[in-house]
């Protein structure tokens, strides 16, 4: 069992060799091809964003990224260096190589004009979210992919924390600006990403701001 | 006597909601069954039905995932259920919300106060590696089942696929987690006779499995039977428990309320 402590490592990739990158801004919504033994980085560019993200099989989108077979086989819940993400049929899909950020968050899900309102007021259902982010990214692919795919997914750079009496707190995020995330595709991937629009708590710190996505092949 | 409890010759009702539940009166109790250890079965029943389910020994675990009836693309979310109350654990007051902001299915009654809400789920092959092979030609209907095939097998009867398969509740299941995020399973959490209600807010496709909980360190596979009774509680009043646990349980039950306009 790997333990989920945090585990800070630096990669010894150059961005200049890297064969993509780009830059999301702030409740943005991006669908990415990834190859098998391609490496992702994530770069939280301006510090304590969230980058909410799904990953699919490319050749099977019915095999997605399962939080449950994730936290089963590591023993844990939260992500960093070391981390294997496993996939709805058991099966590796990305290893987290490197990490400069050190937790990732598992369990808070992507925001919803429905949870709004559920979490806030009825009012809020009106602001952008991560699912209409999902929801417009796959309408406009080839992907296959449809709401019935839209799974837990990850939060990469933020911070949830469970505690010993069972409570799920949402913390200031442990992430600054530049900190990354580096994952080696162990199959080929759609990546899916909603850039987080969250107003309404700090998982951003209440400013939104863009992301970094570098692909070394 | 209501004749959907009373057995015939040639209909053996199920009557063992006497024992399940005898506190509840008999003109409200719909139907009762009990789920053998590791077996598995679903049920689409209406908005306004609570499921009384009782641990018939220690150490049951009932993964349960539920499915809008009437939309089914509309599903228990657990992480929109966990941040929506700050919660990493279920009990009386909990409401189980879909991923469209609705409740789905509250906890009315409790005498565990925490059944586990973070979806882990036997496969068959980690059943495999941990209690050996058990299949059918040699073991007959004693054969081993994992959860996750059993909630396949179930969501599979109305259309329902892999893809599909949500995250579960583990019912009568504490796991705890460490400061560094790791599990804790609570070995001797339920007792026989632990308790839960769960009334359905909406019209609900409900699946379960009785398989045991993959982080269960027993060596032996004996899970738990577990009893059910459904009875008619109608749905949630304005001075609902669960509709002033918490604004965003109000919030969900209203959403709920929504559906069911006139």
């Amino acid at each position: 069992m790997t333990a989920t402590a945090i585990r800070i490592r630096e990669s010894a990739l150059d961005p200049a060799k890297a064969m993509y990158s780009a830059t999301l801004p702030a409740g943005e919504p991006w669908l990415h091809e990834v190859k098998q033994g391609q490496t992702l980085r994530i770069v939280d560019l301006e510090g304590n964003q969230a980058a909410d993200i799904l990953f699919y099989n490319r050749h099977d989108t019915d095999e997605h990224y399962s939080v449950t077979d994730t936290i089963l086989h590591q023993g844990g819940i939260y992500l960093t260096t070391g981390s294997v993400l496993m996939s709805s049929e058991g099966r590796p899909m990305l290893t987290i190589v490197a990490d400069t950020c050190g937790r990732h968050d598992t369990l808070g899900g992507a925001c919803a004009a429905e949870s709004n309102t559920v979490r806030y007021a009825l009012h809020k259902k009106y602001m952008h979210s991560c699912r209409d982010n999902y929801l417009l990214a796959i309408q406009h692919s080839d992907s296959g992919l449809t709401k019935a795919d839209l799974v837990p997914n990850i939060n990469f750079f933020m911070n949830v924390p469970v505690t010993a009496d069972g409570q799920l707190k949402f913390d200031d995020g442990v992430s600054g600006p530049g900190k990354y995330v580096e994952l080696r595709a162990e199959m080929d991937l759609w990546v899916l990403v909603s850039n987080c629009p969250q107003l309404n708590n700090p998982c951003n710190a209440y400013n939104p701001t863009p992301v970094q996505f570098l692909i070394w092949g | 006597m209501n004749p959907l409890l009373t057995p015939t010759a040639a209909v053996d009702i199920d009557t063992r909601w006497q024992q399940i539940a005898p506190d509840l009166p008999a003109e409200k109790v719909l139907f009762s069954d009990v789920i053998p250890g590791g077996c598995h079965w679903s049920w689409m029943l209406p908005r306004g039905t609570t499921l009384r389910l009782v641990a018939q020994d220690a150490g049951a675990n009932l993964s349960v995932v539920l499915y809008n009836a009437r939309q089914k693309l509309e599903r228990y979310n657990m992480p929109d259920s966990l941040k929506a109350q700050h919660t990493a654990h279920y009990s009386r007051g909990h409401v189980l919300m879909s991923d469209m902001g609705c409740a789905m299915a509250s906890i009315t009654a409790d005498s565990l106060g925490w059944h586990d809400p973070l979806g882990l789920l036997l496969d068959a092959p980690r059943m495999r590696a941990k209690y050996g092979e058990h299949g059918y030609q040699q073991y007959r209907n004693g054969m081993y089942r994992s959860g996750r095939d059993g909630l396949l097998i179930e969501i599979g009867k109305y259309g329902l696929t892999r893809r599909d398969l949500v995250a579960p509740v583990n019912f009568f299941s504490k796991v705890s987690v460490d400061a560094e995020g790791r599990f804790a399973y609570h070995p001797h959490h339920a007792r026989a006779g632990d308790h839960v209600d769960l009334r359905l807010d909406m019209d609900v496709i409900v699946a379960v499995s009785a398989a045991p909980h993959p982080l269960d360190p027993r060596q032996d596979y004996a899970p738990a039977a577990v009893g059910l009774t459904a009875w008619r509680s109608g749905p949630a009043r304005q001075d609902d428990f669960c509709r002033g646990f918490r604004p965003e349980c109000a919030r969900a039950l209203h959403n709920t309320d929504m559906q069911y306009l006139a």
